[in-house]
């Protein structure tokens, strides 16, 4: 339950870090972290638009994308709490929940027979079917550490003690991180200010959408973006008292914005077809981590 | 024996009744005789389920010697498995071969045919004696053949039905090595003997025994290498043929695995560990496969080989359990098949139904024709819908189920690995993500492409919604799939009793799944419904929000382009373009293009066929290199008359002067000798 309130109140200021640091970043002002939160509340109260070409698909996929990010976000712990939803097994339904997602968002932009749309989608398919291996075997290894299959026990029972923990830690850390990226479609997989069609992903796949859906899809995205950074922030909490483990929540996740600003400002995104093989990077590191914990536990014969 | 003679009768009447009758009446007859048998063998099959095994010993013949009817837990499942496919495919069929009413003799032969395939499915479950096996196995084969080329005209049928008869009895054939190499061992028939048999020689003798079962098995299960069959079958057959071989028709071929498994003791990890390397290969390679193909029924078929591939790894994973005496592996490994069995069946027979339907409306299975069928078949395409969702294993439908289980077996095996186990568990792992995010591309790509968007291609035809009549049956099915991805434990528990029969070959204590983490499905369960629930409060929202707005029907925005055509839609070739370069070097391709030249250029064109590279070495290569040097003998056959007598002089010659040669030359040697 603390989880999913943290989570939620983090999502509010996450996106609008983001932004607000790219334009200090760029030398503007910028908008006010809340300014996201704003939109979203303005989107929820306009009419919509409909392509004559869409179907059903296409008016209940960002009901059931949110739903997924939703159900997604119940799952994650917050240090030693539980999650609302908590298992053996969880990060498996955590991925493939969030796998309904993707579904829906890819047959929904299939759905208004649009090229670029469909180009958004045919993307997306591509890259997420490339990153799920490298958080099965993240998680895979984490349970390896540990001995356990929920992330609250996984997390819980995470000691971060000698020094190659700690790489681990930080390794395990940018494998997330990038995953963020990679599910919100941020760079350097892609770049949701770009001006131009034929090189977006994500953005290409919601040019239809308006209205309540658009709000619903932009919330699922902050959503994500949180749920991604309370994952990252358990890898550390251990057993910290929540007196401190709270701010320091909320601190993390501020930084986190804060580093995915400024990877945003001063990188550029990948071409597009290297942004497969960066992806399969991800899986490497992720072996990396794997072999790592088979040395922390000793199992490296 | 009142079943026996209810289930030879049955048929035989009706079979016999078909000939006479109005197109009406057969379909009646046959309805009636399928239903009969269903549940008359349905009963047997819930006894045997519930650890009430149903015992017949036949007197069968001088030769066979007595023949013994078993219906066990895992009979049971099976049977219980194919009446539900086969009630539901009879039924889809009825309605789906209105459309042939002109043939009403080939229709009486199908029909029979159809009875014919159920009663041989059912009791290839039963029968524990190797000949009646093998003959209950060769009508089993020579049914699905001519089930599967009903539209005889067709030159592409006819192909795909003699390479799965052919096919077909390559894998009789190493079932008949298997069976004759026990029983000249032993001298008996009877399946017990071949338990006796490999307990009483090494475990090397038995594991070659167990690989040519496998093998025999394998061929129609489709494992890879030997699926190569499965892609040309399925797209020939009607659609609810395809969906009948999909569904039970391969799976009697993991029933008889799981049977020699049963039977033969044998060093259970390096099996486990062989079946378990071959189905990973399945699951990708046939994933992989699929993406590339433009039919829809072909692209199915690879799917089948996928779903092949996560059943064997669920056996393979059993195996190991078995070998190393982890009752969690064990018990996680064969329920997960075995789930996965029964999934599979009705997600495939469901996907391969509403691809009959689109077939029907449109008749053409090309999916870069079709485009836009959902507001033609909105129903046919909610239900295609729920099968692509609940085959790319996503909550809350049944192959998450059958996954999750597979997912917490290999976690749960984790904590007790050494390092080669852990890299084992690391490439399962590996695979089955693989093989859930490459089903994900490959069915949005089918279900984006056949249903969404514009229509690609004007048919001449009215396309419109298949009657009521035969979306019941669907309806049924996707009822299953829902059910089984919202109470799985009602249904991972109706396994205990068949995986005990596993468990028992080692004694391992298996009592239920409590323990093994498979509290978890209770959670599942849970998270299920509030997932629904969620989606029907946001919808709920979201129709209170739009309520008082004004909602406007435009164009679909095309960046200012003022004359869209549905050309320039995403086609499935382009959807998954980028996955095919970057994997290239792992398909065959043939591609046939004129490329656009010139200032005035002229009609240009681009065609491209996946092609199976497997199929190129493993079949195509060698027939071809065994007719290259057959072709030497050419001559021999060279249409003179003069020659052909020749040939049988010399024959008669040579049979009556070869054993009077034999007979000098030994006399010669004795001769020889005595010096």
């Amino acid at each position: 339950m603390l989880s999913l309130i943290l989570i939620l109140l983090a999502a509010t200021f996450f996106t609008g870090i983001i932004i607000r640091t790219k334009s200090i970043a760029s030398g503007r002002k910028g908008p006010g972290i809340f300014q996201p939160l704003k939109d979203v509340m303005r989107l929820f109260r306009k009419g919509a638009v409909y392509s004559e070409t869409s179907s059903f698909v296409f008016r209940i996929a960002p009901t059931i994308y949110f739903s997924s990010v939703f159900m997604a976000m119940l799952v994650v712990p917050f240090g030693a709490s539980k999650g609302i939803i908590s298992f053996n097994g969880d990060f498996i339904f955590f991925a493939y929940v969030l796998g309904l997602g993707k579904f829906f968002s890819i047959i929904g932009a299939m759905d208004t027979g649009s090229s670029f749309e469909g180009m958004g989608a045919s993307r997306e398919a591509l890259y997420s079917m490339f990153a799920e291996p490298a958080f099965f075997i993240l998680m895979g290894s984490l349970a390896l550490m540990t001995g356990h299959t929920s992330f609250q026990e996984i997390f819980a029972t995470l000691h971060l003690g000698s020094s190659i923990t700690y790489a681990l830690g930080v390794l395990a850390a940018f494998v997330f991180l990038m995953i963020a990226m990679i599910e919100n479609s941020r760079m350097p997989i892609d770049d949701p200010k770009t001006h131009l069609e034929l090189t977006m992903v994500h953005e290409v796949m919601i040019l239809d959408n308006s209205g309540f859906d658009l709000g619903l899809i932009l919330t699922a995205g902050y959503l994500k973006f949180a749920i991604y950074g309370a994952i990252i922030f358990d890898l550390f909490s251990g057993s910290i008292s929540y007196g401190y483990a709270i701010p320091l929540f909320f601190v993390m996740q501020g930084f986190l914005a804060f580093v995915v600003g400024m990877i945003e400002s001063f990188m550029a995104r990948s071409r597009m077809n290297h942004n497969a093989q960066f992806i399969v990077v991800l899986s490497s590191v992720a072996l990396l981590i794997f072999f790592g914990a088979l040395l922390v536990s000793g199992k490296f014969i | 024996m009142i079943y026996v003679w209810g289930f030879l009768l049955i048929p035989f009447m009706a079979i016999c009744l078909i000939p006479f009758l109005r197109l009406k009446g057969k379909a009646i007859v046959v309805c009636t005789a399928v239903s009969l048998t269903a549940i008359l063998t349905s009963i047997l099959a819930f006894q045997g389920l519930s650890g009430q095994p149903f015992e017949l010993q036949l007197p069968g013949s001088l030769i066979s010697g007595a023949i013994r009817l078993h219906v066990d837990a895992l009979s049971g499942w099976f049977m219980l498995i194919i009446n539900f496919s086969i009630l539901t495919g009879g039924y889809y069929g009825l309605s789906y071969m209105k459309a042939y009413a002109d043939q009403p003799k080939n229709l009486s032969m199908h029909g029979v045919l159809f009875l014919l395939l159920h009663a041989s499915l059912v009791s290839l479950c039963a029968i524990q004696n190797s000949i009646a096996f093998l003959i209950a196995w060769e009508i089993m084969a020579l049914s699905a053949f001519l089930c599967i080329i009903f539209e005889h005209e067709k030159i592409a049928t006819i192909k795909a039905g003699i390479n799965f008869l052919i096919q077909s009895h390559i894998s009789i054939l190493f079932l008949m090595i298997g069976f004759i190499w026990v029983a000249s061992q032993t001298g008996s028939y009877d399946f017990s003997v071949i338990r006796t048999y490999s307990l009483t020689h090494t475990s090397a003798l038995s594991l070659m025994l167990f690989l040519f079962f496998f093998t025999g098995f394998a061929i129609k299960a489709g494992f890879v290498p030997f699926h190569t069959w499965l892609p040309y079958a399925h797209p020939a057959a009607p659609a609810h043929i395809s969906g009948i071989m999909s569904g039970v028709l391969i799976k009697i071929g993991i029933f008889g695995i799981l049977r020699m498994l049963l039977l033969i003791d044998l060093n259970y990890t390096t099996a486990g560990i062989i079946i378990l390397c071959l189905a990973i290969v399945s699951g990708v390679y046939g994933v992989m496969l699929a993406i590339l193909q433009h039919n829809l029924k072909k692209l199915l078929a690879y799917h089948s080989i996928e779903n092949i591939g996560i059943i064997g790894i669920g056996i393979g994973l059993g195996c190991i359990g078995l070998g190393t005496n982890n009752v969690i592996l064990c018990s996680l490994g064969f329920a997960g098949a075995l789930l996965h069995t029964l999934n599979h069946s009705l997600f495939k027979s469901l996907l391969f139904f509403t691809a009959g339907n689109v077939y029907q409306t449109t008749h053409t299975l090309d999916i870069e024709k079709l485009g836009g069928l959902v507001k033609k078949m909105p129903q046919t395409a909610l239900l295609f819908l729920v099968a692509a969702l609940a085959i790319c294993g996503i909550p809350p439908f049944n192959g998450f189920i059958s996954e999750f289980i597979l997912y917490t077996g290999l976690y749960s095996w984790m904590h007790a690995a050494d390092i080669t186990s852990l890299i084992t568990i690391l490439v399962t792992v590996s695979a089955l993500v693989l093989i859930g995010g490459l089903a994900i591309m490959c069915f949005t790509k089918a279900f984006g492409v056949v249903f969404l968007g514009n229509p690609r291609h004007t048919f001449h035809q009215e396309i419109k919604e298949v009657p009521i009549s035969q979306l019941i049956p669907l309806y049924l099915i996707a009822g299953f799939i829902i059910a089984i991805g919202m109470f799985p434990s009602v249904f991972l528990n109706t396994l205990i009793m068949p995986v005990q029969l596993f468990t028992g070959i080692h004694q391992l204590p298996f009592a239920s799944f409590q323990g093994k983490g498979m509290e978890a499905l209770n959670s599942i369960s849970q998270a299920g419904w509030c997932l629904t629930g969620m989606v029907v409060v946001v919808w709920g929202i979201r129709k209170l929000a739009l309520r008082n707005r004004s909602v406007t029907i435009l164009p679909t925005w095309n960046c200012g382009y003022t004359v869209p055509t549905s050309k320039i839609q995403y086609t499935a070739a382009s959807f998954v373009n980028t996955y095919t370069q970057l994997f290239s070097s792992l398909f065959l391709i043939y591609k046939k293009e004129k490329v656009v030249e010139g200032v005035f250029p002229a009609a240009a064109h681009y065609e491209t066929r996946p092609y199976d590279k497997l199929e190129k070495w493993l079949i195509d290569s060698p027939v071809l290199n065994l007719k290259a040097f057959l072709g030497r003998f050419q001559f021999v056959q060279n249409g003179k008359l003069q020659f052909y007598i020749l040939y049988g002089i010399l024959f008669i010659v040579a049979i009556i002067s070869i054993p009077m040669l034999y007979d000098q030359i030994m006399q010669f040697v004795e001769f020889l000798r005595q010096l």
